[in-house]
C-alpha cells in the first residue's frame, strides 16, 4: 500500500528521469515497444490465466480481443516510429525569405494511464504503446476489479520495460484519487462518464490535458436486405458483438437494436438461431461466455430486468445464476423507452430490440439522445448511409459490421460529447501523447525596414501589402509608383 | 433576435439562448458549405468596412498605435478569413485512410463534422483578433457560436457586439457582453467546446466548469516567454526584433512577448546599449509621449506593474527607463539587469513594458533556468551557432520556438498556435482552427462477402492459429495457417 509521501517521491524520481533525457531517443522508445512485445509473448499463458480467473474469459477470446490486438498495435508502432518522430516542414509564403518553419513532436513528460476492468490488459497497454512511442514516462493504474490482471501487470510488466520510466500502481478508488491529485502532463482515462467528470475536474487544477474514453448506448440500425446471406451475416455479427465481447461488457458492444416493425419476427428468429450457433443449446455450459465482473454489476443488470414493465418484454433468455455470475443471452422486445434499461448504458448480455415504423425514424431516435461511442448500421442503401453519416454524430460510424473499428490502426478511436474526448490508436496514440511544437528559424541577415517604427503612412501600406501577399503592390509602393488608398 | 445590450444576462437568459441556438443548430442550418462561406464572407465584410472604427476602438481601449491595429488585428484577421474561404472545401472533405487485411474487404475514411455550439471567451489585449479569429475556425467547421469579449476593453466589446449583430446570422452567432457574472452564467451552460484566451487562473476555472459537462476546451494562456541572446550576432537586428516583440506588441501586453532575456555576463552591456539605441530610434527621447506605444490598459494593471518595478530588491536594478505617468497610464520602456530570481517580476508573467535581463556565465545554463519554470507559450533564441540552435530546439519545451526573431510564428498559418503545460492546451490558426472546432468521425464500411468466422465461437485451435497469423502480421504465416500448418 503506497503512502502519499512514497508516491510523490516516486513521481519526482520519474520526472527527474524524464528530464535526464533518457526517454527521448528513438532507440529507447524501440526498446520499450520491443519489451512490450516480449511481455505479450513470454507471459501469454499467465495473461490468459489471469483473464480466465478475473472474468472467465476464454483464452481465444483473450487473444482475439487483447493479446492479439496489442501485438498488432505494437508491431504497427515499431514500423511507423521513425516516421512519427520526424519533424514535418510547414509551408511558408514567399515573403518569408531565409526562413524555415516546421512542427517538431516532443514528449509531454510524465503521463497517467487509468484503465478499466473489461479489457484489463488491452486497455492498459494500448495507451502505453502510444505513451512510450512518444517518449514519455508513464504511470499505469489498472482496475482493482480484475485483481489477478492488475497484479500481473504490477509485478511482471516493469521487468520487461525500463522500470525507472514505467510504474504500475495498484489500488482502489482511494489510490486513484491520490494519483489524480498529482500534477501530470497528460491523463488518459478509460471508464464511466461519472468518474470521468471527477478526472476532468482534478485535471483542471493542474491544467492537465486529458483523453477520456467513455461509453454510451451504441445502437444498431438494422435495415432490410434483399439477400438472405446478408441477413445471416448481419444477425451473426450483431449477436456476436452483443454477447461475445466480454458478455456485452464493452464500451463498443452493441447496446440496443432498432429495426422496422414489419421485419421484427424474421430478425428475432435469426438472432435466436445465431445465439444457439455461437453458444450451443445450453449457453450456460458454453466455454465461450465471459462472466459478469462482480456481484455489484450482476445486481445492477438483474435490476434492469426486474422492472415489471421490462420483465414482460423478455422474448428470449432471462436465466440468471448469481453464484456463477452468469446471465443468459437475453433479448427484449420494446421495453419502455423511459425504463433504466433504455436510459443507461447496459454493459451486459441484455439486448433490447426497439421497433420503429420506418427505419428512417431511427435517425431521429439516435440524434435526440447523447452521442454514443459508435453507431452500427446494417444497410445496403447508399442514400440511407449518407443520411446517417450527415445527420447523426458519434465517435465512430460503422457500416455492416461491429466492433472491428477497434482494430483499425488508421482510424481515430474516441468519443464525442458524453462518450468522451480525444482519440488514440495508431498514430493518434503517438500524437495524443506528444506536444507538436512550432519552430521557426530565421536569418539575422535580411529584414524589412517597414517592420519598425517610427510609423508612417507608407510603412502601413507596405505592411498591408505584405500581409496580403500582394508582392506586386509591395514593389510598386517601394518604387513610389503606388500611393496610399 | 440579437442580444439586447441593455438587458440583464442571467441564468434564464442564458438557458433561453442555449435552447434557441440548439434548435437552429439541430435543424442543420450551420452544416452546409454555403452557410459557412456566407458567414465567413460576412465576417470579412464586417472587418473591411469598419477598419477605421476598429482602430478607433483600440485607440480608445488601449491607445494602440494605428499600425498595430491595422497589421496585427485587422491584417491577421483578414488573412485568416481569406485562407479559410480558399481552403474550406478541402478542409470539409473526408480523408480516405488505408485499411488492413484484418477488416478485408473494407474502406475507411475520417469525416470532419461540427461539434455543435461553442463558446469563445477572449482577452482584452487583442479584442478583435482573439474573439473573431477563433470564430473563423468555429464557422468554418460548421458550428454555432457565442462570443464573450473582455469587459476590460469595453469600447471594442461593444463594437464587436454591434457589428456581429449587424453582419452575422444572429440565429447562430451571438455576442454576450459583461463581466464576471455574465461569464459565470455562460460557463454553467453545456457547450460542445469552449475556447478561452487569457490567464491560467481563469483557465482553471473555465476547465473546471467544462468538466461538469464533459466539454473539451482550447486554452490559450501565457507564461514567461524567455529570449536567449548569444554573442557574435548582429545585435542591431536582434534588438529591433526583440523590441518589436516586446514594446511594439501592445507595449509588452501580449501573451507571446519576450518576457525576460537571458544572456552572458560579457554580452549584457553591449546588449543593453544596443537596446537603448534602437529604442530611442523607434520611439524618440520622450517615450511617455510617443504615440507609437500602447498605454497600460487600466489602473489595476498599472498598479500591478508598478508593484513589480518598485519591489525593494528590484528597484535598484533598473538600467534604463523606469519613468511612469499614472494620469495617462504610461510606463516607458524599462530594462532591468540581474533582478533576483525570487523577485515578483521573475515569478509572475510581466505583461507590460518591463524587460529584465538575467546574466549567466555560460549560455547553456539558460536551458536550466527556462526548464525549471513552467512551460511558456513561446521561447526565443538569437544566435548564429548552429549547434547551439539545434540543442535549444531539442531541449526547450514551449508552445512554439522562434530562432532569431520574436512573435512572427503567429503569422505562419501552417503552424499550430498553442501552449503546453501551464501555457495552455490545444492549438489553432489555419487548418488547426478548423480541426479545433471539429469532430473527426471514423467511418468504416464493410462488405458482407468474406467473413472469416475465426472471430466467432465456438473457439477452436485452428481459429486461434488463424487469428494469430492475421493479427501477428506476416502473409506467409496466414497462408500456412489456412492450410493447417503451424
Amino acid at each position: 500500500m503506497e503512502t502519499t509521501v512514497l508516491l510523490e517521491d516516486d513521481l519526482e524520481d520519474m520526472r527527474m528521469y524524464y528530464r535526464s533525457g533518457k526517454t527521448r531517443g528513438e532507440s529507447w522508445r524501440r526498446s520499450q515497444l520491443q519489451g512490450l512485445l516480449l511481455f505479450l509473448k513470454k507471459k501469454e499463458g499467465e495473461i490468459f490465466e489471469a483473464l480466465a480467473q478475473d472474468l472467465g474469459k476464454h483464452p481465444i477470446e483473450a487473444y482475439r480481443d487483447e493479446v492479439g490486438s496489442l501485438t498488432k498495435s505494437v508491431n504497427y508502432a515499431l514500423n511507423c516510429l521513425s516516421e512519427w518522430m520526424s519533424s514535418k516542414k510547414a509551408k511558408l509564403p514567399l515573403i518569408a525569405i531565409l526562413t524555415t518553419a516546421e512542427i517538431v513532436p516532443e514528449p509531454l513528460g510524465l503521463v497517467l494511464v487509468i484503465s478499466t476492468w473489461n479489457f484489463p490488459i488491452g486497455l492498459s497497454l494500448e495507451p502505453l504503446i502510444g505513451a512510450l512511442a512518444a517518449g514519455n514516462c508513464v504511470v499505469l493504474k489498472p482496475s482493482e476489479l480484475t485483481p489477478k490482471c492488475s497484479f500481473l501487470l504490477a509485478t511482471a510488466l516493469p521487468t520487461f520495460l525500463d522500470g525507472k520510466a514505467v510504474k504500475v500502481v495498484e489500488g482502489d478508488s482511494t489510490t486513484g484519487e491520490r494519483l489524480l491529485r498529482q500534477k501530470w502532463d497528460k491523463i488518459l482515462f478509460t471508464g464511466s462518464s461519472r468518474i470521468a467528470r471527477e478526472v476532468l475536474a482534478a485535471a483542471a487544477e493542474h491544467l492537465t490535458p486529458v483523453v477520456l474514453e467513455l461509453g454510451g448506448k451504441c445502437p444498431v440500425i438494422l435495415d432490410s436486405f434483399s439477400r438472405s446471406w446478408d441477413k445471416e451475416v448481419a444477425a451473426q455479427r450483431i449477436t456476436w458483438a452483443k454477447f461475445n465481447a466480454c458478455a456485452g461488457q464493452a464500451c463498443i458492444a452493441v447496446d440496443y437494436v432498432l429495426v422496422e416493425e414489419r421485419f421484427i419476427d424474421e430478425w428475432l428468429e435469426l438472432m435466436k438461431t445465431w445465439i444457439k450457433k455461437l453458444f450451443g443449446e445450453n449457453p450456460k455450459q458454453s466455454c465461450c461466455n465471459a462472466r459478469i465482473i462482480n456481484k455489484h454489476h450482476f445486481t445492477r443488470l438483474r435490476m434492469l430486468l426486474e422492472d415489471p414493465k421490462v420483465q414482460s418484454r423478455v422474448v428470449h433468455g432471462g436465466d440468471m445464476d448469481e453464484d456463477n455470475l452468469y446471465i443468459e443471452p437475453t433479448i427484449l422486445l420494446n421495453p419502455p423507452l423511459q425504463s433504466a434499461i433504455m436510459m443507461d448504458e447496459i454493459f451486459g448480455p441484455l439486448l433490447p430490440i426497439i421497433t420503429v415504423k420506418n427505419i428512417e425514424d431511427s435517425i431521429q431516435f439516435i440524434s435526440s439522445r447523447p452521442k454514443p461511442l459508435a453507431i452500427y448500421v446494417f444497410t445496403e442503401r447508399e442514400s440511407f448511409r449518407q443520411r446517417i453519416q450527415a445527420e447523426t454524430s458519434s465517435g465512430s460510424l460503422i457500416f455492416n459490421d461491429v466492433i472491428i473499428q477497434y482494430l483499425a490502426d488508421t482510424l481515430p478511436f474516441g468519443g464525442i460529447g458524453e462518450s468522451g474526448m480525444g482519440k488514440y490508436h495508431g498514430k493518434f496514440s503517438f500524437d495524443t501523447f506528444s506536444h507538436h511544437k512550432a519552430v521557426v528559424r530565421r536569418s539575422l541577415l535580411v529584414d524589412f525596414w517597414f517592420r519598425f517604427p517610427p510609423w508612417n503612412e507608407q510603412k502601413l501600406q507596405l505592411l498591408r501589402s505584405a500581409y496580403d501577399y500582394d508582392y506586386l503592390g509591395l514593389l510598386l509602393i517601394v518604387l513610389g509608383l503606388k500611393r496610399s488608398s | 433576435m440579437g442580444s439586447d445590450a441593455t438587458a440583464i444576462f442571467d441564468a434564464e437568459a442564458a438557458q433561453t439562448m442555449m435552447k434557441e441556438l440548439r434548435a437552429v443548430y439541430g435543424s442543420g442550418a450551420t452544416k452546409s458549405y454555403d452557410w459557412r462561406v456566407s458567414q465567413l464572407s460576412q465576417l470579412l465584410k464586417l472587418i473591411e468596412y469598419h477598419e477605421d472604427d476598429i482602430a478607433a476602438a483600440l485607440r480608445s481601449d488601449l491607445s494602440k498605435p494605428d499600425i498595430e491595429s491595422y497589421v496585427y488585428e485587422i491584417g491577421v484577421l483578414k488573412s485568416s478569413i481569406k485562407l479559410a474561404l480558399k481552403e474550406l472545401r478541402k478542409w470539409m472533405s473526408p480523408e480516405k485512410v488505408k485499411t488492413s487485411l484484418i477488416s478485408f474487404p473494407s474502406s475507411a475514411k475520417i469525416v470532419p463534422e461540427p461539434l455543435g455550439i461553442v463558446l469563445i471567451i477572449s482577452a482584452w489585449n487583442y479584442p478583435f483578433l482573439l474573439s473573431l479569429d477563433p470564430l473563423v475556425g468555429a464557422i468554418a467547421a460548421g458550428n454555432a457560436a457565442v462570443l464573450k469579449p473582455s469587459e476590460i476593453s469595453p469600447v471594442s466589446s461593444a463594437l464587436i457586439a454591434k457589428l456581429v449583430r449587424e453582419y452575422m446570422d444572429s440565429s447562430t452567432i451571438r455576442v454576450v457582453e459583461g463581466a464576471v457574472a455574465e461569464t459565470s452564467v455562460l460557463l454553467e451552460q453545456k457547450w460542445d467546446k469552449i475556447c478561452y484566451t487569457g490567464n491560467a487562473v481563469v483557465g482553471r476555472i473555465v476547465m473546471a466548469a467544462a468538466a461538469k459537462h464533459l466539454t473539451p476546451v482550447l486554452l490559450e494562456l501565457g507564461g514567461k516567454c524567455p529570449a536567449v541572446v548569444d554573442l557574435n550576432i548582429n545585435l542591431q537586428v536582434a534588438c529591433r526584433r526583440i523590441i518589436m516583440g516586446k514594446w511594439g506588441s501592445n507595449n509588452g501586453q501580449t501573451c507571446v512577448s519576450p518576457d525576460y532575456i537571458i544572456t552572458t555576463k560579457a554580452n549584457a552591456p553591449k546588449l543593453i546599449d544596443a537596446l537603448k539605441t534602437e529604442l530611442e530610434k523607434f520611439y524618440g527621447k520622450n517615450m511617455l509621449e510617443s504615440n507609437d506605444l500602447s498605454r497600460i490598459v487600466n489602473s489595476n494593471h498599472f498598479a500591478r506593474l508598478i508593484k513589480l518595478l518598485d519591489e525593494d530588491k528590484v528597484s535598484g536594478k533598473v538600467v534604463y527607463g523606469g519613468k511612469r505617468d499614472e494620469s495617462i497610464l504610461k510606463i516607458m520602456p524599462t530594462i532591468l539587469l540581474d533582478v533576483p530570481r525570487n523577485s515578483l517580476i521573475m515569478k509572475e508573467e510581466i505583461f507590460g513594458p518591463l524587460l529584465p535581463i538575467l546574466t549567466v556565465d555560460r549560455l547553456e545554463d539558460s536551458f536550466n533556468i527556462i526548464n525549471s519554470g513552467t512551460k511558456p507559450l513561446a521561447a526565443y533564441l538569437f544566435t548564429n551557432d548552429k549547434r547551439f540552435r539545434e540543442h535549444f530546439v531539442t531541449e526547450v519545451s514551449a508552445g512554439g520556438l522562434v530562432v532569431n526573431d520574436t512573435t512572427i510564428h503567429l503569422g505562419v498559418l501552417t503552424l499550430p498556435f498553442g501552449g503546453v503545460g501551464d501555457s495552455g492546451m490545444g492549438s489553432y490558426h489555419g487548418k488547426f482552427s478548423f480541426d479545433a472546432f471539429s469532430h473527426k468521425k471514423a467511418v468504416l464500411y464493410r462488405g458482407f462477402v468474406a467473413d472469416a468466422d475465426i472471430r466467432y465461437p465456438p473457439y477452436t485451435r485452428k481459429k486461434l492459429r488463424l487469428l494469430q497469423a492475421l493479427l501477428g502480421g506476416s502473409f506467409l504465416t496466414i497462408i500456412l495457417a489456412l492450410f493447417g500448418r503451424n
